[in-house]
């Protein structure tokens, strides 16, 4: 394991998933997936569409059968090869993507479907409990269909949680929902979660939704995950192209390494940690080895006063800044993210300069 | 042209027709009716089993119904009303055929023949509700048969609600083949009437109008539920 790719927090895990596997027929889908999650703690597994992180989620519920690998809940084997204890056993608590709410109850019966086990005074301490925490006391009586998308989002969460589960799972939970309303109920539903005290998992593959929600979050990628990290060293310290690539936007520049610790790429030389360093040196090697810098549009700060020029062949307009796309003097791309009221022409030419904090670096790809 | 027409004797067998007739043709279609859905229900929850342990009772319902469907219900209501006493006597281990009756013969005859036809609708029923909704009942600690009895079946129901009624509807026509057995339902009586006072093309017209009502009815209700239901949905 690579020393970037380190567990966040130290508390003992609820959830450890160990070298799982599935597959669908011949199609294999999970290859040795492994994470674990602290108990409190909201989790989430991003990826693009067919990376089996659904699958993922499937498994973790007890809805799909694993071939080998095996998961654990507290102390518990839950799943392993030839062993399953079904979903209604497992104490957990699901939100679906189409939230699956009960269209013949009313939302109090479908908050309280899950606390059929317990005494009706109970029950009931409970519902108000629960409509409270979400919002949703004056809508009780109303039926799913009569409410909208947001307000049966927060039914779909208050009913999973109703039952106190040890594990919350959310399978894509705001893709039903316009964007706007995404936004608000993440950071919302991120709140309710803390406050009913719940460790969830969640499976997206919208990082903006995974970065407003998740603690930690794995990125995955066939049927692995890549790197299992906070948001913030994903965008900043990703340990592979894939990683790089899926969160956040960039682009690569070719850089000479001039030792371990510098590289040089045409904007200038950055200092930095360069992991992918030959083990010699440069300094003893001196062949000089080649690498991929990763700029972010961050990193690339708009300077009217800078030597280095650069022309605008693309601006995306985004309200308080402009993403340009600005062409170097070798004809290399790279991103630059400037306050909206720097408004430039296309074709323009532009002072540019770096700002790196730190360097990330790959081997150079065939190119 | 109902010049040489006695319409006298409706009224004057009017009592006889609806006590008797009618009466044991409601009851027969209510019987029927209730224990089909029961059993058909069951057949669908067979049919729609997964799982290599369960593949004997998916076959075994799939055959059942198929072979039901196959047959004439005259043919089946003549077989019963002979196989039914002998079966009832093996089943409790008596010497002799037990004594079932017209009426109880047909009850089990349609509730039998029905469910065939049932099974297929709750078939239908339950397929149309998303495999999402069971997940979400077992994901709350629910087991299959609660997840069934709470969140399926009731959708189920709901969803196939006029599809069933329809159904019964054809059930209250077809209660009129009893006949085969001599049980005396509606058109029993009306053709008892009918032959013992000479006034066949009376009743019989009577007999159909009042099916027409009843049938005619029924549908409204069926096609107005469904816009209700529509809506829900």
């Amino acid at each position: 394991m690579s020393p970037y790719n380190r567990s966040v927090t130290q508390a003992p895990a609820l959830l450890q998933v160990e070298g799982l596997r599935h597959a669908y027929g011949e199609l294999e889908v999970l290859r040795g997936l492994s994470f674990a999650l602290p108990r409190g703690a909201i989790g989430c597994l991003l990826g693009p569409s067919g990376c089996g992180k659904t699958t993922a989620l499937r498994c973790i519920a007890g809805f799909e059968p694993v071939r080998a690998g095996r998961i654990l809940l507290g102390d518990t084997v839950v799943s392993a090869p030839g062993l399953s204890l079904p979903p209604e056993k497992r104490r957990i608590g699901m939100v679906f993507q189409d939230f699956a709410l009960f269209p013949h109850l009313t939302v109090a019966a479908n908050i309280a479907f899950g606390l059929h086990a317990a005494p009706p005074s109970e029950r009931g301490e409970r519902l108000r409990e629960l409509a409270a925490l979400v919002g949703l006391a004056p809508a009780l009586q109303r039926y799913p269909h009569e409410i909208s998308g947001g307000q049966q989002q927060r039914v779909a969460l208050a009913r999973a949680l109703a039952p106190r589960p040890e594990l919350l799972l959310l399978d894509e939970p705001f893709s039903n929902l316009d964007i706007d309303l995404r936004e608000r109920l993440s950071l919302e539903v991120r709140e309710i979660i803390n406050a009913s005290g719940a460790t969830a998992i969640l499976v997206t593959h919208d990082q903006h939704e995974a970065f407003a929600m998740a603690d930690e979050i794995g990125i995955m990628h066939d049927g692995r995950i890549q790197q299992w990290d906070s948001p913030y060293n994903l965008y900043h310290r990703p340990v592979n192209r894939f990683v790089a690539d899926f969160v956040g936007q960039g682009a690569f520049l070719p850089a000479k390494v001039l030792n371990s610790r510098r590289v040089e790429i045409e904007l200038g030389v950055l200092e930095g940690e360069i992991p992918d360093a030959c083990q010699l040196g440069c300094d003893v090697c001196g062949r000089g080895c080649t690498a991929d810098i990763l700029l972010r549009p961050d990193d690339v700060v708009h300077d009217d006063a800078a030597p280095t020029q650069a022309e605008v062949v693309h601006k995306a307009f985004r309200g308080a800044e402009i993403l340009y796309t600005l062409r170097l003097g070798s004809g290399r791309k790279v991103l630059a993210l400037v306050p909206s009221h720097h408004n430039h022409a296309l074709g323009e030419r532009i002072g540019i300069r770096l700002d790196v904090d730190h360097v990330v670096a790959f081997a150079p790809e065939n190119r | 042209m109902f010049a040489g027409f006695d319409f006298d004797v409706i009224e004057r067998s009017l009592p006889y027709l609806f006590r008797e007739g009618m009466v044991f043709t409601v009851t027969l279609t209510a019987l029927a009716m209730t224990g089909g859905i029961v059993f058909g229900t069951g057949l669908a929850m067979m049919r729609l089993a997964t799982g290599v342990s369960l593949a004997p009772l998916v076959w075994l319902a799939g055959a059942y119904v198929n072979l039901m469907r196959a047959l004439p219900l005259v043919l089946v209501i003549f077989w019963f009303y002979f196989l039914v006493p002998w079966i009832g006597g093996w089943l409790i281990g008596a010497r002799q055929t037990i004594q079932v009756g017209a009426f109880w013969s047909a009850v089990i005859t349609f509730t039998m023949f029905e469910a065939a036809y049932y099974c297929e609708i709750m078939r239908a029923g339950i397929q149309s509700v998303s495999r999402g909704q069971q997940s979400a009942g077992y994901a709350l600690g629910l087991n299959y048969w609660r997840t069934m009895g709470h969140v399926v079946l009731p959708q189920a129901f709901r969803n196939m609600l006029p599809v069933l009624l329809t159904q019964t509807v054809i059930l209250f026509q077809d209660t009129s083949l009893v006949y085969v057995i001599s049980a005396t339902d509606f058109l029993g009586a009306a053709a008892k009437v009918a032959n013992r006072d000479h006034r066949l093309v009376e009743m019989y017209l009577f007999a159909a109008l009042v099916y027409l009502v009843v049938s005619y009815v029924a549908s409204r209700t069926v096609g107005r539920l469904q816009a209700r239901l529509a809506v829900i949905r």
